[in-house]
């Protein structure tokens, strides 16, 4: 029973990690058809930048913002001063970051060198929660909130205000979008910022436990696919639906099957792929 | 054919050149070098088998080098735990690429795009996995190492660089070959009429599904034959020969050679194999400049080097 | 089409009326060739015999990009410190040091060697940090006939069943130190029951093999096996399965893995509950900076450690501190032992690299004195029989260290077993 418990709780917190990974990427391929190899880029720039910050400044607060922003601005510039010009072409696209992939790595390693590092806990979440048996950090509770009031924030921006408006129109047929006067090359060098933003925060806020380390860029990369495979691409209720299901099995598989751990994530994917391709809420 | 060599005149004598180099210029190379240009002929032979895929049939593969490492490791196994002759590790290595690549082409074939990119990588991954996983055949991390050189093998009286290179070279031309002959006859025509406009095709009454199927699977028989001369080449069989950044690599080799040509993947081959070799000889940066001259490629020739200068229909 | 007189000139527009030109000619020709011939000649003997002024080339290869770049750069600064110190010159002549990076890939590892040994012409060559890059070059260093030194791959094999007479090792082998660590763990810690968590390749059964192998034999208890993916960097599913009641858990990992694996033992309570010993390699200087308080108490057991409190190690920490701002791990002392080692066989020979055979059988019969790590002489199968340090991370003076707090002499890939008879034995495995 405790077992269960942990483990359940393991899976939202990988769930919380992934779905800030993923609602990245899942944006971008759905208002742009972006499939951004350099995604998993993001996530590590984030949590370097908030090493360097944290140490020069001692707050971990002023690290996580500078990161989602700097991160920010270079997914926009990323993506309006290389991506835009091969807007149909979502092949060229893909390439390019497969290019910009391999530039932010050795500009890591030869900007931060290949030392892992993690960064520090908060104080305040410092220790774990002990009930009865079950021993599980507070920090992992905190990011599994967190990630749920970003995931509520993106929905609600979503759902219920003229941007969201705006990125669906979009998402759904780019031309009529532009034909009703949204400036979608401006919206999407945005939502391209945004998702790097999110990914980076992923980094940040996987930080303490999780680290950074050299190469953690294609370590993530294919994980965040094997979400938004199963969510759908697009869909940002997939993105949430699908971190939490590739969590738990993820938690669950390399505990009760560790032989077969690594195909745990891949073989839903596959299955998915083989049955619905568009995953459980994308669209075609 | 004349009407494309007026439109691009350049091509016809490149060809004929890299033809005369790769065919006379090894004896005269130091065996570094020769080395250098069996791997770009090999990798020629692998980028040609994904050019069927993305260039022809539009279908674009990142879990490509999953047969290229599992015709290898056939031959790794037979040849060493099975201590099996040189033409049954061949044959086996082979066969079981090829049924691979039947049974894959079974899930992957309905689905086209985004999709087909992220379900071969998946499949790709899941191949790395059992390679890495599966010790008591594949060695795991370590890999299998060991396999006997091939010149003497076969029955050539002299073994080395150059005679290996040669028989590589032998083994290229014909795959090119029957991979030209494959793309022009009806079967490769109609694959580029499914890349340009698949509902169409069908409309016309053609299987789209059998034909990508036959596709992969022809892509992934000619895979295996770069893989068994991959693993020939280096005497051992390593995860890394199918892992994600090897079918990625390969990925690029393809596109930014210019995909739909044959020749440009090989160009591509050739280029970055000799472009990561020489750089890395004189900077410890080379992932950085590689990763620029990806970007500046694409940006310049969005359709590959050999398809500079071709106009964009449509 | 006319045909046309196929003239032999012996020099271009000019005609030779009489033959009295032709021959001498044909004089200033031959003199010429043989002047060529014999400068070519006197080129290729003196490279033969490698007079003084050519230098000794070494070949270098280790990961310097991509996930292991760091404990490359680690092995090559280790080296470059010791070149440094002795100004790249030995036996005489100059050094010439090539490095290459192999990626950690072993088909690029591969083709550098080709590279190194046959268009640089390297006289002799040393790195390499993965055991699949180790295994994949012995065949053709083997069949290059050139000696070769790993300082770091650790793949037990390679000095016992698989050795190579051309391949020597400076380093160690995975479960050598673990050998050491079994015995000391059941008789000086008074471990009774044992959970292992290790990496899930060769690295890691080799050194829970190692550990298990002794501490079985003195009456201890494995009470679960635990193989972790490589890939893995939240260890929770794992970490949820250790039984509480063990008296130890033995976690073999490195690098990154290390690093999260310290944080999230002390996150699910486990630290303080149930002692966390290990493998050298989870608590090397190449990560121990990084880690915090978590990581205090753990016992590990490794062939050095930074804080070995000898005069040679001393001197070493303190240079390399001051050269590279941080302290060196055990990869850093790798190839600098490994370095003093190549030079004292270099200067065995006189510096006639020439001669690999030589070269090869000095390198297997050197004793160099001085080294960090203490004192060093090679098995008959090329590996190392060394001191086995038995550490615990303590905080001194604001950082953390790997205190020793025990020593083992002279321990050899084989423990206390007949060589003979554990290389009938099967290699350790999963």
């Amino acid at each position: 029973m405790t077992y269960f418990i942990v483990q359940s709780l393991n899976g939202l917190f990988s769930a919380a990690l992934l779905f800030l990974i993923a609602s990245g990427l899942t944006l971008a391929f759905g208002v742009m058809r972006i499939v951004n190899i350099a995604h998993g880029s993001f996530y590590m720039l984030g949590v370097y930048v908030a090493y360097t910050v944290a140490a020069r400044t001692s707050s971990l607060l002023a690290g996580t913002l500078l990161a989602v922003l700097v991160v920010a601005a270079i997914g926009f510039l990323m993506q309006r001063l290389f991506l835009r010009r091969f807007a149909a072409q979502p092949l060229a696209q893909m390439m390019m970051t497969m290019g910009f992939a391999l530039f932010f790595r050795d500009a890591a390693l030869m900007i931060w060198g290949g030392d892992p590092f993690t960064l520090a806990t908060p104080r305040w979440l410092a220790g774990s929660l002990e009930a009865g048996a079950v021993v599980f950090p507070w920090y992992r509770l905190f990011v599994i909130v967190v990630a749920a009031l970003v995931g509520a924030g993106l929905w609600i921006i979503n759902d219920r205000t003229l941007i969201g408006a705006r990125v669906r129109a979009t998402v759904d047929d780019p031309e009529i979008a532009a034909a009703m006067g949204i400036n979608v090359a401006r919206l999407s060098g945005s939502v391209f910022a945004v998702g790097a933003a999110l990914a980076a925060f992923g980094g940040v806020m996987g930080g303490p436990i999780l680290g950074g380390y050299a190469g953690m860029d294609f370590d993530l990369l294919p994980l965040a696919f094997v979400v938004v495979i199963i969510g759908g691409m697009g869909s940002l209720k997939g993105a949430l639906i699908g971190a939490v299901v590739v969590g738990m099995i993820d938690n669950f598989g390399k505990a009760l099957v560790p032989e077969l751990s690594y195909f745990t994530l891949f073989a839903p994917m596959v299955l998915m792929l083989a049955l619905r391709p568009t995953g459980l809420y994308g669209r075609a | 054919m004349a009407a494309r060599s007026a439109e691009r005149p350049w091509r016809t004598p490149v060809v004929v050149l890299l033809a005369a180099f790769l065919l006379l210029s090894p004896p005269l190379l130091s065996a570094y070098w020769v080395g250098l240009l069996t791997q770009a002929v090999i990798l020629g032979i692998l980028a040609m088998s994904l050019d069927l895929l993305i260039g022809y049939t539009g279908l674009p593969s990142l879990g490509h080098a999953g047969f290229f490492g599992v015709a290898a490791y056939g031959v790794g196994v037979l040849s060493t735990t099975y201590h099996a002759g040189v033409w049954t590790s061949i044959a086996g290595g082979f066969l079981v690429g090829t049924l691979l690549a039947a049974l894959f082409g079974l899930i992957v074939s309905h689905v086209r795009d985004v999709y087909f990119l992220m379900i071969t990588m998946a499949l790709g991954m899941v191949l790395w996995g059992l390679s890495f996983r599966w010790i008591p055949v594949t060695g795991g991390d370590n890999g299998i190492s060991g396999i006997p050189r091939l010149e003497g093998l076969i029955g050539l009286p002299a073994t080395g660089p150059v005679p290996f290179y040669y028989v590589a070279l032998l083994v290229f031309a014909v795959s090119a070959l029957l991979m030209m002959l494959l793309v022009r006859s009806p079967f490769g025509l109609t694959l580029q009429g499914i890349r340009e406009h698949e509902p169409r095709m069908r409309s016309l009454g053609f299987n789209t599904w059998l034909h990508g199927y036959l596709s992969y699977v022809c892509a992934g028989a000619f895979a295996s034959i770069a893989g068994i001369m991959w693993a020939y080449y280096n005497g051992f069989v390593s995860p890394t020969y199918l892992d994600l950044t090897a079918s990625s690599e390969l990925f690029l080799m393809v596109t930014l050679g210019g995909p739909a040509t044959l020749v440009g993947p090989v160009i591509g081959a050739g280029a970055i194999v000799i472009l990561k070799n020489v750089m890395s000889a004189y900077t410890a940066r080379w992932l950085l400049i590689l990763g620029i001259v990806y970007i500046v490629t694409i940006l310049w020739a969005p359709q590959g080097l050999w398809n500079l200068g071709k106009r964009r229909s449509g | 089409m006319e045909s046309r007189k196929a003239t032999v000139r012996l020099k271009p527009d000019t005609t030779y009326d009489r033959p009295a030109d032709a021959v001498s000619a044909f004089r200033r020709t031959s003199v010429v060739v043989a002047i060529v011939a014999l400068i070519t000649a006197a080129t290729l003997i003196a490279a033969q015999t490698g007079t003084p002024q050519t230098p000794i080339k070494i070949g270098f290869m280790v990961p310097l990009s991509g996930g292991n770049a760091q404990n490359g750069r680690d092995i090559l600064n280790g080296f470059l410190m010791y070149l440094d110190e002795i100004g790249y010159r030995a036996g005489g002549r100059k050094i010439e040091l090539i490095v290459e990076d192999d990626e950690a890939i072993p088909a690029v590892g591969l083709t550098k060697a080709r590279k190194l040994i046959e268009r640089d012409e390297v006289h002799v060559m040393a790195g390499a940090l993965l055991s699949s890059t180790g295994y994949a070059l012995a065949p053709y260093i083997t069949s290059m006939k050139i000696p070769m030194v790993y300082p770091v791959v650790s793949a037990d094999d390679l000095t016992q069943r698989r050795r190579s007479e051309w391949i020597v090792r400076t380093g160690w082998s995975g479960s050598q130190p673990n050998h050491a660590f079994g015995e000391y763990a059941y008789r000086t810690l008074g471990i009774r029951s044992v959970v292992t968590i290790a990496l899930d390749y060769a690295f890691g059964w080799e050194s829970v093999g190692g550990f298990e192998r002794t501490f079985q034999a003195q009456g201890g208890h494995i009470l679960k096996r635990i193989w972790v993916p490589i890939s893995v960097h939240d260890f929770a599913p794992y970490l949820a399965q250790i039984p509480r009641d063990a008296d130890a858990v033995y976690a073999l990992l490195l690098g990154r893995s290390a690093l999260q694996f310290m944080r999230q033992y002390q996150e699910f309570g486990l630290k303080g509950r149930v002692q966390l010993i290990g493998g050298g390699t989870t608590t090397d200087e190449h990560v121990l900076p990084f880690m915090g308080d978590e990581a205090l108490g753990t016992v590990t057991a490794l062939h050095y450690s930074a804080a070995l409190d000898t005069p040679a190690n001393k001197t070493f920490a303190e240079s390399y501190r001051t050269r590279y701002k941080k302290i060196p791990s055990y990869y850093s002392e790798s190839m600098y032992t490994g370095g003093k080692w190549l030079i004292a066989a270099i200067n065995a020979i006189d510096g006639r690299v020439e001669d690999r055979q030589a070269l090869v059988d000095a390198l297997r019969r050197v004793k160099p004195e001085g080294l960090p790590r203490g004192p060093v002489e090679l098995d008959q199968y090329g590996n190392p029989i060394e001191n086995v340090y038995i550490r615990r991370v303590e905080r001194v003076n604001g950082q953390l260290q790997n205190t020793v707090i025990d020593t083992f002499p002279g321990v050899s890939q084989f423990w206390t077993f007949d060589p003979a008879r554990y290389l009938s034995e099967p290699l350790y495995a999963r």
